[in-house]
């Protein structure tokens, strides 16, 4: 449930590319005019992965999640770098496992943050002062593979 | 000013962020072979795993004190030491990154306040890479170490030291008085550079704590030792001998690097670089009778270039069987160039680094059907092995003539790299290397 505006558009190379002047006319003696060196393709790396330092790949194993996007099998980008908010999913430490849930509050900002599978089914997991609340990292994106 | 930072039982550290189970558990990693303790989580140290101990003597406390092994995953530690490293760069204009989990910091200049900064830090590192480390900050690098040993001490053994120096320790902020009575409390085998057999002399001599290496005789010391110990004395008074890339031997690990006058664009230069620093990395691995296991290469922008676009690789490469020959060594740190080089960047610091070290000749050579056929040639079992012969006579040549007399032509490595990549030594408990193979990632219940 990221909006756009998370992501800033890392690839300026897409709008100044456009604009750049990538062919240069030169003497023939030095071969054919390639492309200017500054211009680049876009790179997942760069749109995707702003913490490069803090972001790691997972697989999602089940399929308690689907609600939110998340199959079995896809591949998540976590982030650590970002600090986790109500209404992120993430990776929680649970019980000494790793676990995706979504980050929840139901009871507004005075309430209880729980760890909520996006299947009605599976009980939420409440945060209480026994079982704290243990962020390993924010999921930003799902990587699935159609073919 | 320097900060060392080093992180906390670095390797035990990176397998508890993707098995949060070891949390709080007695842990220790095993190096190649499964024959050693080489890391320990403090769980660990309190039952009595010493440093380097023998995995069978301690073996039996899997049973009664529930102490789990892990095999080192080199791959891992290399890929979380690179993302460490790259967070602590952000904190300070120079960085030098001395081992796998330690770096020097420059501080020179920086005007704000250095234990919130270190905190920061600190606090970022844990975050980004979920590694717990420790900062000391001191006039010189071997205060530095210094004021990080009693930073992780006090951390680790509430009562050692005040509480306050806990995690984050400077120097720089104590008074005199302070500092005597922390280095009253330290003992001398504490300091960096001091060895075993120096720091049995010097208690043999009546010198126990840092506070009486401090207040000795110094010409009475230089007669006795050598002039090593008189530089550390001198760092420890506070007159700065080493700079920033000028260190004593480390045993754990052989780390050359050096940042370019010049920024290096093509991956040729990069070789050229990364090739010297194997090459001499590996003289210095046979200097102390050692073979590696693994070999990190890096290469980085320089991110204080704030007009350029950042590129840094941090790789590391296990070798099939622990070596010390410079031939593999430099074939391992050219594929691994060549995989991870991109163009369109102005690297402005590279580097190699030997880890995995063991003493040469304790080499397995078990597992053989893994390698490749033209690792038949430089491979035991013979003892009067011809690779080892050249690379003494490589050696002696260099000693004599001079460095880089005779060498290894770089090229002549790249055509076989079946050596690399391989994992082959015995490694019976090694995690998945989660961040590096695209089929061992961790696996998350969703």
């Amino acid at each position: 449930m990221n909006s756009p505006d998370d992501f800033p558009d890392g690839a300026p190379v897409g709008r100044e590319g456009a604009a750049a002047p990538t062919i240069r006319r030169t003497s023939s003696a030095f071969g054919t005019p390639g492309l200017d060196s500054t211009v680049r393709r876009h790179d997942l790396n760069d749109v995707f992965i702003r913490h490069p330092e803090a972001t790691f790949l997972m697989r999602a194993a089940g399929d308690e999640m689907r609600g939110a996007g998340i199959a079995d099998g896809d591949v998540l980008l976590v982030d650590r770098a970002l600090t986790a908010h109500p209404g992120h999913v993430i990776i929680a430490v649970v019980e000494g496992e790793l676990r995706c849930r979504r980050l929840e509050r139901p009871g507004g900002k005075r309430g209880a943050v729980h760890l909520v599978a996006a299947d009605p089914a599976v009980a939420p997991i409440a945060v209480t002062e026994d079982a704290p609340l243990e962020v390993w990292g924010v999921v930003t994106t799902v990587i699935r593979s159609l073919v | 000013m320097y900060a060392l930072v080093d992180g906390n039982n670095f390797y035990v550290s990176c397998e508890r962020v993707f098995a949060p189970r070891l949390a709080g558990k007695a842990v220790v990693v095993l190096s190649s072979n499964d024959g050693a303790c080489i890391a320990r989580s403090n769980e660990a140290k309190d039952l009595g795993v010493k440093m380097a101990q023998p995995w069978f003597q301690v073996r039996h406390l899997e049973k009664t004190a529930g102490l789990i092994a892990v095999s080192a995953n080199h791959e891992l530690y290399g890929d979380m030491s690179a993302r460490m490293m790259a967070v602590e760069a952000r904190y300070a204009p120079r960085q030098e990154v001395y081992s796998i989990d330690e770096s020097f910091l420059d501080f020179d200049g920086v005007r704000d306040d250095r234990v919130a900064t270190g905190r920061a830090m600190r606090a970022a590192i844990l975050k980004e890479t979920g590694i717990p480390t420790s900062v000391g900050f001191g006039a010189t690098k071997t205060l530095a170490k210094l004021a990080n040993h009693i930073a992780k001490t006090a951390d680790r053994l509430p009562g050692s030291y005040p509480a306050y120096l806990a995690q984050v320790c400077d120097f720089g902020r104590l008074s005199r008085p302070e500092l005597d009575a922390l280095f009253a409390a330290t003992d001398v085998g504490a300091v960096w550079g001091v060895g075993r057999r120096t720091t049995e002399k010097l208690k043999a001599g009546g010198i126990h704590t840092v506070l009486d290496l401090l207040r000795a005789d110094v010409t009475c010391l230089r007669r006795q030792f050598s002039v090593v110990l008189e530089k550390t004395l001198r760092e420890l008074h506070g007159i700065s001998c080493l700079a920033l890339d000028d260190a004593p031997p480390t045993r754990q690990q052989i780390l050359v690097s050096r940042s370019f006058g010049t920024p290096i664009t093509d991956v040729d230069g990069i070789l050229e670089a990364v090739s010297e620093f194997a090459s001499r990395a590996a003289e210095r691995l046979r200097q102390q009778g050692s073979v590696a296991g693994a070999i990190g290469v890096y290469f980085t922008t320089s991110p204080f270039r704030t007009n350029d676009r950042q590129h840094s690789v941090n790789v590391t490469v296990p070798l099939a069987r622990p070596s010390g020959d410079t031939a593999v060594l430099m074939r391992a740190a050219e594929t691994a160039v060549r995989s991870q080089f991109r163009a369109g960047f102005r690297y402005a610091k590279a580097g190699a680094i030997l880890t995995g070290l063991q003493p040469a000749g304790r080499e397995q050579g078990a597992l053989d059907l893994f390698c490749g056929p033209d690792d038949a040639a430089d491979a035991p079992p013979p003892p009067p092995d011809p690779r080892a012969r050249l690379m003494t006579a490589l050696d002696a040549l260099n000693h004599r003539f001079g460095r880089d007399s005779v060498r290894l032509g770089s090229t002549a490595m790249a055509s076989n790299g079946a050596e690399v990549a391989v994992w082959a030594t015995k490694q019976e408990r090694r995690s998945p290397r989660y961040t590096t193979r695209w089929d061992e990632m961790p696996v998350v219940r969703a």
